[in-house]
């Protein structure tokens, strides 16, 4: 009963959607108040009905309901009652009706905080997001419904057992979040674009939903990074996967949004192109949802194929993203060009971040899209592999990270240089002292380790230059310099924290890759074996059994100094509904870094095979990504990001303006 | 600085900078690329030793002999040809008999593909891209039980 309530509620939920699709847009184009007020009740209704439709899915999940398909495919009744909930979304159907549901979730978000939006703006968005809602909702009755049933089965198949994991669990739903947050900032470009109409409101409308979204993607990737390290055993922590860099290709634009919004907001400028950027970021991230959900590209992460669902998504794809540029080359050229600047400026800068950051989007796609096109063409398989994203990807971002420290330093309309660089002295010269020592300890040859730290270092410490330069420590007392920092605007914290969060994660990034140690050796029982500056000691095997798999781990001390300081216990699952075996991965902490084991053969006479990594400072990696999601986080709670707040940052723009010695031009 | 020429320099800057990522990605893809192909279209092609490619098909029933320590010898085969592969790392939880997985690695003089990775997707059903069809147009592919429900 509650399976057919949910597919019920789902065909309720695609008319409704059609219904918004075209009544408020009707009304923006008559001028009629009521027509267009009907897209705030219908968007609630809309969530209401795809909410009682998940939720029942969810429910057939937890309830071990093997009548339905979609559960007996991808459950078990003896799997933890967690995996049970977190399957709902572990398979092509319920992810699909996540996405959908979260695509709701917005919709309804616009409708609730965005009261005070123009009533026409408001309007053409919810219709633009009735537009995707009912053509996902569409996609989902007719090729994907997780609600179809069969005679009663006794067991399920199974959730894929790599599936089954607590990072699993929160991954999906954050990268959702994150990618179809962006479809707001698409919907808000498509209805400026219906109505003609754009100004600095609309950037400041848009850039906290575009904030919001960020945050979730970028959560969402290094969560996703951190699980594909300890749960496929590998150890990588990225391996340009397809699905990786579909993931990534929005973050790249939206990053650039977020950056390009802001010139929008405060100069004017950058008009068509934040438009464009907010149209290109989602088309990526549809872009992503085809790659994975067609099956063109194989990688670890994709279902398995069905040619149907990839050509109505393809159809999807081509119908958003056509329209929409379409539409943007029909209107731009009514867009008014907003203030000049100096190429040395705060604008300035902000462009080439969005330039540099494009192109290495681009660079991304190439790499991603290559072996697709490649096989069209020639009928011959190739893979693109990592060294082809280190060198361009790493190439293109090396000017974007060095110029970082800047950015935020210079003034609007015309900055100095000059003056910047004398800011960053300090920054500078701690950079150079620590690729000189970094460069002594390293081999002849290996440049690497130390630029990439010095760079590093460069990008920790010159973040904050500009608050060391609000506070004018120098000039006044240590005190009144303190009292105001607190008195900073939100933002210039976030801004700070959010490039010391990149200069963390590239210090990992470059750690791991110049210094890693691997080791792959066969263990005798009580043979030990030195790693860095542990001893690890073969001490016997250990079984159990956990809910629905038996386990059987290898046991080694780890001692440093002759002292036992853990127990290392890699090991290998085995999931008898669908006779897979899986490795779990035995990883230590200690300070930033790790030190990981994996699990090989076992032979007869007790010996054993390990994989040993040594990582150091890698957790800086993830721990540098966290810093950014707080730092995004922090600064939706300025006032003047708030949303819906958009009046009141009138007011509050006084505090904006730099400090005298950063130049005056700011309102001129 | 009138607002025309601001524009061209922006203009000229963005064609640059694009143009360089163009330039880069075209440079990179010459080497960064590598073949996949399975043991027949391995032996049809001609490839200098050296040139890294991927070499995907099916582990022959009984051909797994594994050696001192680590070193492990195995017969990939695509029901035409088979090629043999040496490996001397640690094999993926799903690499067994009649499973199809990839290797990446180097052909060597003798004949033997060098191995210095083996990937098997964590799905029981998983053949390597383009095998299945290949398999089945040759009748030797059993068909396994269902191909829902890959991962994530």
């Amino acid at each position: 009963m509650i399976v057919e309530l949910g597919h019920v509620a789902l065909v309720l939920a695609f008319a409704l959607a059609v219904i918004q699709s075209i009544v408020p847009l009707w009304g923006t184009l008559t001028n009629d108040d009521r027509l267009m007020a009907t897209s705030d009740t219908s968007s609630l209704g809309i969530l209401l009905f795809v909410a009682i439709s998940f939720a029942s899915l969810m429910w057939s999940y937890a309830s071990s309901d093997f009548s339905v398909v979609n559960v007996w495919q991808n459950s078990h009744s003896q799997m933890p009652f967690l995996y049970k909930l977190t399957g709902t979304w572990g398979n092509h159907e319920g992810s699909m009706l996540l996405w959908v549901f979260i695509l709701a979730l917005f919709a309804a978000a616009v409708s609730v905080f965005g009261r005070n939006l123009p009533r026409r703006l408001s309007a053409n968005v919810q219709a633009v997001q009735a537009w995707m809602l009912s053509t996902f909702l569409l996609f989902i009755l007719l090729t994907s419904n997780p609600f179809e049933r069969q005679a009663v089965v006794a067991e399920g198949q199974d959730l894929n057992p790599i599936l089954q994991d607590i990072g699993l669990a929160i991954h999906p739903p954050m990268l959702y979040l994150g990618y179809v947050g962006f479809s707001i900032t698409f919907a808000f470009a498509i209805a400026a674009l219906i109505d003609g109409k754009i100004d600095s409101a609309w950037a400041r409308w848009v850039r906290p939903w575009a904030m919001i979204a960020w945050v979730f993607l970028t959560a969402g990737i290094a969560m996703g990074s951190y699980w594909a390290y300890y749960e496929l055993g590998w150890g990588g922590w990225w391996f340009w996967d397809p699905v990786e860099n579909a993931s990534f290709l929005p973050w790249l634009s939206g990053t650039a949004l977020l950056h390009s919004a802001l010139v929008m907001e405060k100069r004017e400028a950058l008009k068509i192109w934040t438009v464009l950027l907010a149209i290109l970021t989602f088309s990526l991230s549809l872009l992503g949802t085809f790659l994975v959900r067609s099956g063109v590209l194989t990688s670890v992460h994709t279902f398995a194929s069905d040619p149907t669902r990839g050509l109505f998504i393809l159809a999807i794809l081509s119908a958003f993203v056509g329209g929409a540029l379409f539409l943007f080359v029909l209107r731009s050229s009514k867009l008014e060009a907003g203030g000049l600047f100096a190429p040395v400026s705060r604008e300035g800068a902000l462009v080439f971040n969005n330039l540099i950051l494009s192109a290495s989007a681009a660079t991304v796609l190439i790499g991603t899209l290559y072996p697709v096109v490649y096989e069209a063409v020639t009928d011959a398989k190739i893979s693109v592999g990592a060294p082809f994203f280190n060198l361009t990807f790493g190439l293109m971002m090396l000017p974007l990270l060095i110029a970082i420290p800047f950015g935020p330093l210079l003034s609007w309309k015309r900055g100095d240089l000059l003056a910047v660089a004398h800011r960053l002295l300090f920054a500078l010269i701690v950079a150079i002292l620590v690729t000189i020592a970094v460069g002594a300890f390293s081999q002849k040859g290996q440049w690497l380790a130390p630029l990439g730290l010095g760079l590093a270092a460069w990008l920790m410490i010159g973040s904050f230059a500009e608050i060391v330069q609000r506070g004018a420590f120098s000039k006044v007392p240590l005190k009144t310099a303190l009292r105001r920092l607190l008195g900073l605007p939100r933002s210039v914290w976030s801004t700070a924290f959010a490039h010391f969060g990149v200069g963390v994660t590239l210090f990992g990034i470059v750690c791991v890759t110049a210094y890693e140690t691997e080791t792959i050796t066969v263990l005798k029982p009580q043979q030990t074996i030195q790693v860095g500056q542990f001893t690890l000691r073969h001490e016997g095997f250990l079984t159990t059994s956990g809910p629905n798999y038996s386990e059987r781990s290898a046991q080694l001390s780890i001692i440093r100094n002759g002292e036992v300081v853990d127990i290392a216990r890699p090991s290998k699952r085995f999931f008898p509904a669908r006779q897979m075996p899986t490795s779990e991965a035995s990883i230590h902490t200690f300070g930033f870094s790790q030190l990981y084991l994996a699990l090989g053969d076992v032979e007869a006479e007790g010996n054993v095979t390990l994989r040993i990594w040594w990582k150091p400072y890698i957790t800086l990696i993830w721990l540098g990504a966290v810093v950014m999601v707080l730092a995004g986080g922090f600064s939706l709670s300025d006032r003047r990001l708030r949303i819906g707040a958009p009046k009141r940052s009138r007011r509050s723009k006084a505090n904006l303006a730099p400090s005298k010695d950063a130049g005056s031009a700011t309102h001129a | 600085m009138t607002r025309r020429t601001n524009r061209l320099m922006w203009i000229a800057a963005i064609g640059l900078v694009m143009a360089l990522a163009v330039g880069l990605s075209l440079y990179a893809l010459r080497s960064g690329i590598s073949f996949a192909l399975s043991p027949s279209e391995l032996k049809a092609a001609e490839i200098t030793p050296g040139q890294r490619i991927r070499l995907f098909g099916l582990v022959e029933e009984g051909s797994v002999k594994r050696g001192e320590g680590l070193k492990v010898q195995f017969t990939l085969t695509d029901s035409e040809e088979t090629i043999s592969v040496s490996y001397n790392k640690i094999l993926p939880d799903l690499f067994r008999e009649n499973q199809g997985i990839i290797t990446e690695g180097v052909l060597s003089p003798d004949g033997r593909f060098m191995a210095d990775n083996v990937l098997a997707k964590h799905d029981e059903n998983y053949l390597p891209e383009g095998m299945a069809e290949k398999l089945k147009t040759k009748g030797v592919w059993k068909g396994a039980a269902q191909s829902e429900g890959g991962e994530k």
